[in-house]
């Protein structure tokens, strides 16, 4: 019975958000998938940004670097949100992307930031998640892992489909360089399968087909916070940990300059930072850490951080990838 | 006047030639072996088979190339006369409205007047499947008198119908022919049937269709193809 | 002929729809890219995988279509439809469903270890196999029952008057159906198996198990190198097209002729042992289909009852008119295209790669129109695509049947085309018209396809959703909201299936 209701009142409310659309300025907002769930930071993003803008803040949510290639200069984008490393390089060399004009020195992130284009919002770390009631000793390096008996069992996503697949490849580059195929060889028998992407490879790992899942360091608070459960737990490896940064930037073209700015400017602000860790569990980029969120603070996190900057990361990338393929593929 | 001249058709490793004409109103019963091409020789006149060379016409019109639903034929298969899922009515509605529209009430009157014809009335909301053989066939032959063509092609029809039922149903042929003042042509096997309804017989064998005979003078002096081929069925 | 004209135009803008994107692409990339190392590697996966995916389903379809055409049971035509499920599920929906069963911790091994049997890992290309079989077995078993049940009951009295044996009636009877319905029911499977990507990965353990699709999602949205996935797109659509050309040079056209139509009780397979094997395949069929469906439907249980959230319902509203629009394009599209060469046509779509098939339309559209605005349009199109070639395996041998056994009566009655269509035509098709709606329902709701590309936050479609949510780590919700999928297209496909059939025997 409540469908038709529902369906009533969001048509009802999808035709005043269009009536109201004539005086006030749109700013589009390419963002990922996820984003624009209710679960989702979009919505939240959309109502603080709103409170300060006098416009109409508009998601459009997909794959972001792709579509504004595409698209090139007729992209209909003023500013992305959600942009990974990966792609900065790619991203830079289109020329479709303006410097964001914002001062880093609130940054707290823990490496050092200086790209005058793309602006992180949030980060964390590759890690490797585990379940305290089913494991007593997780890994405690990542030498430990490699070692560790065949019969645990990990998850992991598949480089060339996935962001958080593709930063395992360049964490164990990291960490072993030339024995990177010889760490993947004695990692094969333990990973049960590959996915696509992390949704699959999460959800394999809460119905418990799986010990270890490759996520983030972040992945924790959601549990904490969301469901009071504090049973899953990142194993930290003190050979560190893969730097995984989300980023923004204003697209050179943009019809509306100021917006623009202001929401870039607004992405470092504190109303966001504050909101950034639980709506998109992940760590704020400029927010210290006696502010973030209770949940957060209880976070086990890697004393070192490892990071290719992305230069680095295109010379390395294919030889990563190429090097857990024949690994795994024996 | 239907007239096939010089007909040749290449059938499955031989062919069937030959010249015919057969004048409006007569009924004409085809004889011949099995697989000599008799129901071929229909298809040809109905249009289902295109000549390899020579011409069909109609009365001075050339069908030779004319599909079969442009001919002025109508046609009684051995089987599925009527469509399954549709009433007799609606089938026999068929026959009037050939778009698929609503009867008016003349079709009603023509439609109820057929069925009284052939011994079927009050049977119009019945479909075909809950009629007897000997029913099916005459809610068929009503609709061949619906259509109301000069020329009526019968392929072996009621050969499932016992041998009273289909003397009874040849009787029926006849009338609704005489009424329409339609030529008729039935293949069949059986000379009895020929005996009993045609006033000609016309005779296909060994890939040759003949002359039409007068029924009589064909019985009471049979070529030497038809005489083979009956020593050799009753062999 | 003004029905020549329908059939040209439907097979146009199917042609257009399956090439324009290529062509889109390869205009914008510039010309097509090169093959890499890895490529051949992945090639020779895909197409061993989706011939052995193709041959499986199908060969085990046989005795399962057979046993079900010849057992009359309680709850029969339940069971019927619900073994047809597995194939509208979602597929990230269904692969968890069978690692609930097959997986590490999953029933099966439950009961193994219970009992100190061995463990059973499902990862490799068994396992890639086994979910293939999973998704398509319920499609062969019923283009196979489907086509069984079409076998004028007549055929078998007079089998039974004969005294066959049991071979000589399988050889008489049934060996010809099968000859004329396994090789499209192959190459259909096939060409779907052809195009696997994420079922294939996660099933087939890792990087071994690299698929085509795989390297043209990698060349598109890692690469961005357009003429690249073009290039592999084209590969994939060859493959299809040599698949389905194969596929209907074996199979023979001739049908079975008129029946009366009636229902004739069979006389076949009194007795015991085909009695015991036949419910072995029943129940072997059934566990295979309806246990990892059963534990997705308990999986999603508390999410669903918790509500989802309103985007869930939205989507869910989204999907369903998606769902109902597709079936009415593709419907329309179909009955002209019910024939051979069209089947062939329509084979190369489904062989077309989601991604390629939604960037170039993307490339086409945005000259013209904001291409998010057009999300559910163009997802309604390319569904409807889609699902036209099982639409078609389902509709062409019953059409053609039709044209057989009443063609020379339409043409003696003078019949125009659309009193044909309306009073012949449709109502003879009912049947399998139902079938092949309630396929296309489902298929549409359950495909992710190209909206993934387009979609706006206001937009998203259930599939969608699902996604989303598992990527907020709603897992629970995300469990909810595939149950409510799962609902939804089952119903779809219930409602229509049933409509054809009610009253279809006349």
């Amino acid at each position: 019975m409540k469908t038709p209701l529902m369906a009533i009142t969001f048509v009802a409310g999808s035709l005043t958000a269009s009536l109201g659309l004539a005086d006030t300025p749109v700013l589009t907002v390419y963002a990922p998938d996820y984003f624009v769930s209710e679960w989702g930071p979009g919505p939240k993003i959309e109502e603080l940004f709103e409170a300060q803008c006098d416009c109409d803040l508009q998601f459009k949510p997909g794959d972001l670097l792709p579509r504004v290639l595409l698209e090139g200069d007729k992209t209909d984008a003023d500013v992305v949100i959600g942009l990974n490393t990966d792609v900065t390089k790619k991203a830079r060399e289109s020329g479709l992307f303006a410097s964001h004009g914002v001062a880093l020195d609130g940054l707290t992130l823990p490496i050092d930031w200086t790209d005058e284009m793309f602006l992180p919002f949030n980060y964390g770390h590759t890690a490797f998640i585990y379940n305290t009631t089913k494991i007593d000793s997780a890994p405690a390096s990542f030498d430990e892992l490699l070692n560790a008996p065949d019969d645990l069992r990990l998850v992991i996503q598949d480089p060339r489909s996935s962001i958080s697949g593709l930063a395992l490849v360049l964490w164990v580059n990291a960490v072993y360089g030339d024995q990177a195929q010889e760490a993947w060889a004695k990692l094969a028998p333990k990973i049960v399968t590959v996915t696509r992407g992390w949704s699959e490879s999460y959800g394999m790992f809460t119905d418990g087909e799986a010990d270890m899942v490759l996520s983030y360091t972040t992945s924790p608070a959601y549990h904490i916070i969301a469901e009071g459960d504090e049973t899953k737990k990142a194993a930290i490896f003190p050979e560190g940990h893969y730097f995984m940064v989300e980023l923004a930037a204003k697209l050179a073209g943009t019809d509306q300059p100021e917006l623009a700015d202001q929401f870039m400017t607004f992405v470092l602000s504190e109303a966001f930072q504050s909101m950034i860790a639980t709506g998109n569990w992940s760590i704020p980029a400029a927010l210290p850490q006696d502010q973030w969120p209770e949940g957060f603070q209880k976070l086990d996190m890697p004393e070192k951080v490892l990071f290719y900057t992305e230069d680095e990361a295109a010379d390395l990338r294919d030889q990563a990838i190429e090097a857990w393929r024949s690994a795994l593929s024996q | 006047m239907l007239t096939l001249e010089n007909l040749n058709v290449v059938m499955d490793g031989s062919a069937l030639t030959g010249s015919l004409s057969l004048a409006p109103g007569r009924r004409v019963a085809v004889l011949g072996p099995s697989g000599a091409g008799k129901s071929t020789l229909l298809d040809v006149i109905a249009g289902f088979r295109l000549l390899d060379s020579g011409a069909v016409g109609w009365s001075g019109k050339d069908l030779t190339q004319l599909p079969p639903d442009k001919r002025p034929v109508s046609i009684l298969f051995q089987d599925g006369n009527l469509f399954p899922h549709l009433t007799v009515f609606r089938n026999l509605l068929l026959a009037l409205k050939p778009n698929g529209r609503r009867a008016s009430q003349e079709d009603q009157v023509r439609i109820e007047g057929a069925l009284k014809r052939v011994g079927l009335a009050g049977m119009s909301g019945r479909t075909p499947g809950t009629l007897s053989g000997g029913q099916q066939s005459r809610a068929a032959l009503a609709r061949v008198m619906l259509q109301g063509r000069p020329i009526i092609l019968l392929d072996e029809p009621f050969s499932a119908l016992g041998p009273a039922l289909k003397a009874e149903m040849l009787a029926l042929v006849r009338e609704v022919a005489g009424s329409l003042g339609a030529l008729v042509v039935m293949v069949t096997h059986a000379p009895a049937d020929a005996r009993r309804f045609a006033e000609d017989v016309v005779l296909v064998a060994e890939g040759k269709v003949h002359l039409p005979v007068a029924t009589a003078a064909f019985f009471a002096n049979p070529p030497e193809a038809y005489r083979d081929y009956v020593g050799t069925s009753q062999a | 002929m003004a029905q020549r004209a329908v059939a040209i135009t439907a097979a146009l803008v199917l042609a257009l729809l399956t090439l324009g994107p290529i062509a889109a692409v390869l205009v914008r990339s510039g010309g097509l890219g090169a093959f890499r190392p890895g490529d051949l590697e992945a090639l020779q996966f895909t197409i061993w995988q989706a011939l052995l995916s193709g041959f499986f389903s199908v060969a085990l379809a046989i005795p399962v279509a057979r046993a079900l055409a010849r057992r009359h049971f309680w709850g029969r035509s339940l069971l019927v439809s619900l073994l047809g499920a597995p194939f509208i599920l979602p597929v990230i929906v269904a692969v968890m469903g069978l690692i609930a069963v097959f997986g590490q911790n999953g029933l099966v091994n439950t009961v193994m270890a219970a009992l100190g049997g061995p463990k059973l890992d499902i990862y490799g290309l068994h396992g890639v196999i086994l979910a293939h079989v999973f998704f398509n077995l319920p499609l062969a078993t019923r283009m196979l029952l489907q086509a069984w049940l079409a076998i004028p009951g007549e055929r078998f009295r007079l089998a039974a008057s004969m005294g066959l044996s049991p071979w000589g009636q399988f050889l008489t009877l049934e060996w010809p159906l099968i000859r004329r319905i396994a090789p499209g029911a192959f190459a259909v499977i096939f060409v779907i198996c052809l195009t696997s990507f994420a079922v294939a990965l996660t099933l087939g353990g890792g990087p071994r198990a690299t698929t085509v699709e795989l390297a043209i999602y990698q060349a598109m949205r890692f690469d961005f190198d357009l003429g690249r996935a073009a290039t592999l797109a084209m590969l994939q659509l060859a493959m299809a097209v040599i698949a389905g050309m194969i596929a209907l040079k074996l199979a023979p056209a001739q049908g079975f002729g008129t029946g009366r139509g009636r229902q004739v009780p069979r006389w076949d397979g009194r007795g015991a042992v085909p009695r015991i094997c036949d419910t072995l395949w029943i129940l072997a069929a059934a566990a295979f289909l309806l246990v990892p469906l059963a534990l997705v439907v308990l999986r999603g249980f508390p999410g669903l009852m918790a509500g989802g959230g309103m985007g869930t319902w939205v989507a869910a509203k989204h999907s369903v008119m998606v769902a109902l629009a597709s079936t009415a394009l593709c419907m329309l599209w179909a009955l002209p295209l019910a024939n051979r060469r069209g089947e062939l046509l329509s084979v190369a779509a489904i062989a077309m790669s989601p991604l390629v098939l939604g960037t170039g339309l993307f490339l086409i559209l945005r000259p013209f129109v904001n291409p998010f605005s057009m999300a559910l349009p163009v997802t309604t199109v390319v569904n409807a695509m889609m699902a036209l070639p099982f639409a078609l395996r389902i509709l062409r041998p019953e059409a053609e049947a039709v044209e057989q056994d009443f063609g020379r009566l339409r043409s003696t009655l003078r019949m125009t085309s659309l009193a044909w269509l309306r009073l012949v035509w449709l109502p003879r098709l009912r049947r399998p018209m139902g079938f092949a709606a309630g396929l296309t329902a489902a298929l549409a709701m359950g495909d992710l396809g190209v909206i993934a590309l387009f979609a706006d936050p206001d937009r998203a479609t259930l599939p969608l959703q699902v996604y989303r949510l598992m990527g907020a780590y709603q897992m629970e919700a995300a469990a909810g909201a595939a149950l409510l999928l799962l609902i939804l297209s089952f119903s779809l496909f219930w409602l229509f299936d049933r409509g054809g059939r009610v009253g279809a025997d006349t």
